[in-house]
């Protein structure tokens, strides 16, 4: 590690403190680590996944002060003092109605798919405003030609007490 | 890479004036694109402009919108002010990749990245924004209409930042923005089109039609003198002396300039 004093300079790899789930944490990062490579490799939270590489397709989606962001797009340092949650803070039971609505096949990109998806159903105010469709267009899906993710969404929302 | 946190805009700028070929980086949206495939993009200095509190936010005055530099789009979207008095800052911000771009990508790293297929670019310049630069030489204001001098080249010298953008709050009678990509989400603009009308006159911005974001002087010149527009082909002769389109990956430069004239043509008749 190395820091001079003056203006925060960091060379080399170097200490960031942010909220990862709930709970506190330090990680010895790069500065070209990507927040994307830091949950997996550092972190060893591997449910966040690569596709693209290049913030089109969304499967890497994590919450960063509680908003969707590509976390390959994110450089780690920027995460400093900031709140993270990534897929493995879901409760496993908000999976169900994704499931049972065939919400997943191959699922690549699941774990983004239903970290959008629970931000939506966790905003419903968004919707006098946006279309769930507009809201989810930055998570790409291959297989399921997206009417069981929107069935899942829609179920999880008339669901909600 | 050598990273810079500075802990003010005062150290920011201090930091410019020192050092070279530092990048500045707000969301990092554009820049972290590159950094898996271009190993250069690692040998660069990067000046992390993340913390700075004084340049967040979306602030009303009497007379104008401010963006802070670090001001995303889904701040915008997110503000209902906006939506009712600068409506085509909303529009353009919904159809910027999705909520993960949104939620990160800023109006000022749009402005300094000068692509010139960007989409938050031509609504800015559509409602006559002002840049505000920022030096440890002191501020300095430049009419974004002016702010481009080529492809990717900037009114804006390199110990220079980005600290604001300003938008006048003026009555519109005629407020339109449209963008034509290959899909409706995560599309990036084969032609994108900005158009107002207010007391100050008509202002038409085209995106994707030149290598950079710029207005259309003789479009605009056309628009002010109410001439009849019975069709699309009567836009073409305007179009051609305010754009220089090419065919690229996206589209061609003939199509373009007919799509350019049909849906600016279908604007005026809204």
């Amino acid at each position: 590690m190395s820091v001079d004093s003056a203006f925060g300079i960091h060379h080399s790899a170097f200490s960031v403190s942010f909220t990862l789930n709930g709970s506190p944490i330090s990680v010895e990062v790069d500065p070209t680590d990507r927040l994307l490579d830091t949950l997996r490799y550092r972190l060893g939270l591997t449910g966040t996944k690569e596709g693209c590489g290049e913030g089109e397709c969304g499967a890497c989606t994590v919450y960063l002060d509680g908003l969707p962001v590509n976390s390959c797009l994110v450089p780690t340092y920027q995460a400093r003092g900031r709140r993270v949650e990534t897929v493995e803070s879901l409760p496993p039971a908000r999976l169900d109605p994704l499931l049972t609505h065939g919400a997943t096949q191959c699922g690549a990109c699941t774990p983004g798919v239903a970290m959008t998806s629970c931000w939506i159903i966790d905003h419903p105010e968004l919707l006098a405003t946006h279309a769930v469709r507009e809201l989810l267009a930055g998570n790409l899906c291959r297989c399921t030609g997206y009417d069981g993710i929107l069935d899942g969404i829609a179920a999880a929302m008339q669901a909600r007490p | 890479m050598k990273l810079f946190q500075p802990a003010s805009l005062t150290e920011a700028c201090e930091i410019l004036a020192g050092e070279r070929g530092v990048v500045p980086m707000a969301g990092g949206t554009d820049l972290l694109v590159h950094w898996p495939t271009r190993a250069s993009e690692h040998d660069k200095d990067y000046l992390d402009l993340s913390g700075l509190s004084e340049l967040r936010g979306v602030r009303w005055t009497e007379g104008e919108l401010q963006l802070g530099a670090l001001a995303t789009y889904w701040d915008v979207i997110a503000d209902p002010q906006a939506a009712r008095e600068l409506p085509l800052l909303v529009q353009a911000a919904r159809l910027v990749g999705a909520i993960q771009i949104q939620a990160r990508g800023t109006w000022a790293g749009n402005i300094v990245n000068a692509s010139p297929a960007a989409d938050g670019v031509p609504v800015l310049m559509a409602y006559d924004a002002v840049v505000v630069l920022q030096s440890a030489r002191g501020r300095e204001e430049v009419a974004l209409t002016d702010f481009y001098r080529g492809y990717k080249q900037l009114r804006k010298t390199d110990d220079q930042l980005v600290a604001a953008i300003r938008v006048p709050r003026r009555g519109y009678t005629v407020q339109q923005f449209h963008k034509v990509g290959s899909r409706r989400a995560q599309a990036i603009a084969k032609v994108g089109l900005a158009l107002t009308r207010s007391a100050a006159g008509w202002r038409v911005v085209a995106a994707s039609m030149a290598p950079t974001i710029r207005r259309c002087p003789a479009l605009e010149q056309l628009l002010e003198t109410g001439a009849d527009v019975r069709e699309p082909e009567a836009l073409h002769a305007a179009i051609a002396s305010d754009t220089s389109p090419i065919d690229d990956i996206r589209s061609s430069a003939e199509y373009r300039r007919r799509v350019m004239a049909r849906v600016l043509f279908a604007a005026l008749r809204a």
